[in-house]
């Protein structure tokens, strides 16, 4: 009897927030689950059960499987380029170098700012003829090109700014774990003669990895769940070639009002998002060390 | 083989100075002790030498070779830490043998290296087991272990036994000095235990707010204290030390000028019955001898003689030492007077006078 009563406590104070959570988080992926087995209503025609035709559909659409093309590029491009310049930036921010606290201001700022606002300084970077590149690209000589509107470097325009602002948010989490690697473990290494390199590979990162795991989940999460810089700078173009899931999602949800491919699609994209976290949490978890 | 000499060096951090002028010399295969109170930079002696820190100004040689300005890497050096410093994420028998796998130690000679360590250290069962998973006196053992299986000539030690319980730490106190005598290192150990630093030193150097308050043999700084500092440093209890003019008539004729103080080491005293009167404040039976805390002319004094002693407290004693044990220092200052024979004084040679 005596037992309950923290047990009781504990579920109180976890119930507002639990409340919450399930208002609007479980119940809308409940209710998508639910409304992507039916048909879209339209006019005076009802949505009517058509079990997994929604998902049939998504099979023979084209521009789903590029949608989902490009995610996995951005991903793999975003993801690993992001947390290796955040481990290479808290490493050189951890130093004890003068002006280090400006220095870690500087690498955070991106993450500060609004994504729309990152959005337009890059469009800014970006344009043709005036923008930060063509400019330099001039000084050599070289013609304008047209970042944004060409096949082959539009998706490359839209990775490169999401690793710029994630890196710095990143970095944090990285500078924090740095920080409670005691320093004695550093002389330690040294007095036995392991160089820099050696010393990040055998002790730093593994003693990072919990950080690391934290980070790939956002980053993975981050990556399928980007939609702003879209929006903002490509608008899926040129040709799809910048759509995300995500975007497409919103097109397919919101521009041509198909509320039930959307909500199939949505699922596809939460079974994405929540098969890697299972690997993440049941394959990487068991071979990081925790403190 | 090798010996290290320190030769005037100096550490300051920003305004304050924590090693001032510190020069001596660790001879080959000796274990040499760094002793003082809490802060007087033991620590920052220590890494200077391992090359942890950068000296100010001075000189240090390991083997013949000046070290001052190389890195820690290349002093062929092994430190065992006050933290221990183990990698938390690496097995006992991964943290032991790190520096060979650093210096690609080829894995057959590994291994072999690794249980002849696993033994000497007594961490044979427990090699793959992570840090966390050990008590206090197996991670020191571990450390160890890492500090040894290298074979450098030179081991240095930052209080590797002030986490340990007392009956621990009188077990690898003579765990590290046999196997310092096995492998015939070189070793600095730094502890603010005068009785580590009596049983294991050959040579012992004290010290006090970042200078060298006396260095010798234990036996040197116990019998012939240097100043009033050390005199009170070593031994348990401390020695005692009163105003020479308290006890004066109760003692023969000590020539002296100045305000001086007395010191005499408890052990030295025996109960008499007739001798210098004291008042019986405390009494505290060890077993094998007691110890008698009293006052001399309202000045804390204690004797310890052996046995137990039929006093109890309130009671008027009457104690005695030998002239032969009776220390001398300066009231200001502390530095220690020789009490020259009375026919002597003022015959003294003339370069002393100055
Ligand atoms: N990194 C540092 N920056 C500034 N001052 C320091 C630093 N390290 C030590 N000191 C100062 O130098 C002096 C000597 O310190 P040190 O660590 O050598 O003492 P210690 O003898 O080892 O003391 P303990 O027995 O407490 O370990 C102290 O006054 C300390 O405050
Ligand atoms: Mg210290």
């Amino acid at each position: 009897m005596k037992s309950f009563r923290p047990a009781i406590h504990g579920w109180l104070l976890l119930l507002p927030a639990a409340a919450f959570l399930a208002l609007f988080t479980h119940y809308p992926a409940v209710a998508t689950f639910w409304h992507s087995f039916f048909s879209t209503p339209k006019g005076n025609r009802p949505a009517r059960f058509v079990g997994l035709m929604q998902y049939e559909t998504m099979l023979d659409d084209p521009i789903f499987w590029i949608a989902l093309g490009n995610n996995l590029v951005f991903a793999a491009a975003t993801i690993p380029l992001s947390i290796v310049l955040a481990i290479v930036m808290a490493l050189w921010v951890n130093e004890k170098i003068a002006g280090r606290g400006l220095l870690r201001l500087a690498y955070f700022t991106p993450t500060m700012l609004p994504m729309i606002a990152v959005a337009n300084i890059w469009l800014f970077f970006y344009t043709p003829d005036y923008g930060l590149l063509d400019q330099i690209r001039g000084l050599f000589g070289l013609p304008a090109w047209n970042w944004l509107g060409s096949r082959d470097t539009a998706l490359m325009c839209l990775i490169v700014v999401t690793v710029w602002k994630e890196a710095g948010f990143f970095m944090i989490f990285y500078l924090a774990a740095l920080q409670q690697i005691p320093p004695d473990l550093g002389e330690a290494a040294s007095i036995e003669g392991a160089g820099r390199w050696y010393f990040f590979r055998r002790v730093t990162f593994p003693l990072l990895m919990p950080t690391t795991l934290f980070v790939l989940i956002n980053a993975v999460i981050n990556a399928f769940r980007l939609v702003d810089h879209v929006v903002v700078m490509t608008r899926g173009g040129p040709d799809n070639t910048t759509s995300l899931l995500l975007f497409y999602i919103y097109e397919v949800g919101f521009k041509f009002w198909d509320i039930g491919y959307a909500a199939s699609l949505t699922m596809v994209l939460l079974a994405v998002l929540g098969l890697v976290a299972c690997l993440q949490f049941f394959y990487l978890d068991r071979r990081i060390h925790y403190q | 083989m090798s010996r290290i000499v320190v030769s005037d060096i100096v550490k300051d951090w920003g305004g304050t100075r924590a090693v001032d002028r510190i020069g001596f010399v660790a001879e080959a295969g000796r274990l040499l002790v760094l002793l003082g109170p809490s802060g007087c930079g033991k620590s920052t002696t220590l890494r200077l030498i391992a090359g942890l820190e950068e000296a100010t100004a001075g000189r240090i040689e390991i083997g013949g070779r000046d070290v001052t300005r190389l890195p820690p890497a290349e002093r062929r050096i092994a430190m065992v830490f006050q933290s221990y410093a183990l990698f938390p994420h690496l097995s006992v028998a991964e943290n032991i043998v790190f520096g060979l796998r650093v210096r690609r130690v080829d894995a057959a000679e590994r291994a072999r290296r690794l249980k002849r360590v696993a033994e000497l250290v007594g961490l044979a069962g427990l090699l793959e087991r992570k840090p966390a998973q050990l008590s206090g006196g197996q991670r020191q053992r571990v450390a160890l272990g890492r500090a040894i299986i290298a074979e450098a000539p030179v081991c240095l030690m930052d209080e590797p036994l002030s986490n340990l319980d007392a009956q621990l730490r009188h077990e690898m106190r003579s765990e590290i000095r046999a196997l310092q005598r096995r492998i015939g290192m070189t070793m600095i150990y730094v502890t603010h235990d005068q009785t580590e630093a009596m049983t294991m030193a050959d040579h012992v150097i004290l010290m006090r707010e970042g200078r060298i308050e006396q260095q010798g043999t234990p036996e040197d700084l116990y019998t012939r204290p240097a100043s009033a500092f050390a005199a009170r440093f070593l031994g348990t209890p401390p020695m005692n030390l009163i105003a020479l003019d308290s006890v004066r008539p109760h003692l023969p004729p000590v020539a002296s000028e100045g305000a001086l103080l007395l010191g005499v080491r408890p052990e030295r005293v025996t109960l008499v019955a007739s001798g210098v009167p004291a008042l019986v404040e405390a009494v505290e039976y060890l077993g094998a001898d007691t110890v008698i805390q009293c006052r001399i002319a309202d000045q804390p004094f204690a004797a310890r003689v052996p046995g137990h002693a039929p006093v109890g407290v309130g009671d008027r004693v009457a104690l005695a030492w030998d002239a032969a044990e009776q220390h001398l220092f300066r009231k200001d200052g502390g530095a220690r007077v020789e009490s020259a024979p009375p026919e002597r004084t003022g015959k003294r040679p003339a370069a002393n006078a100055r």
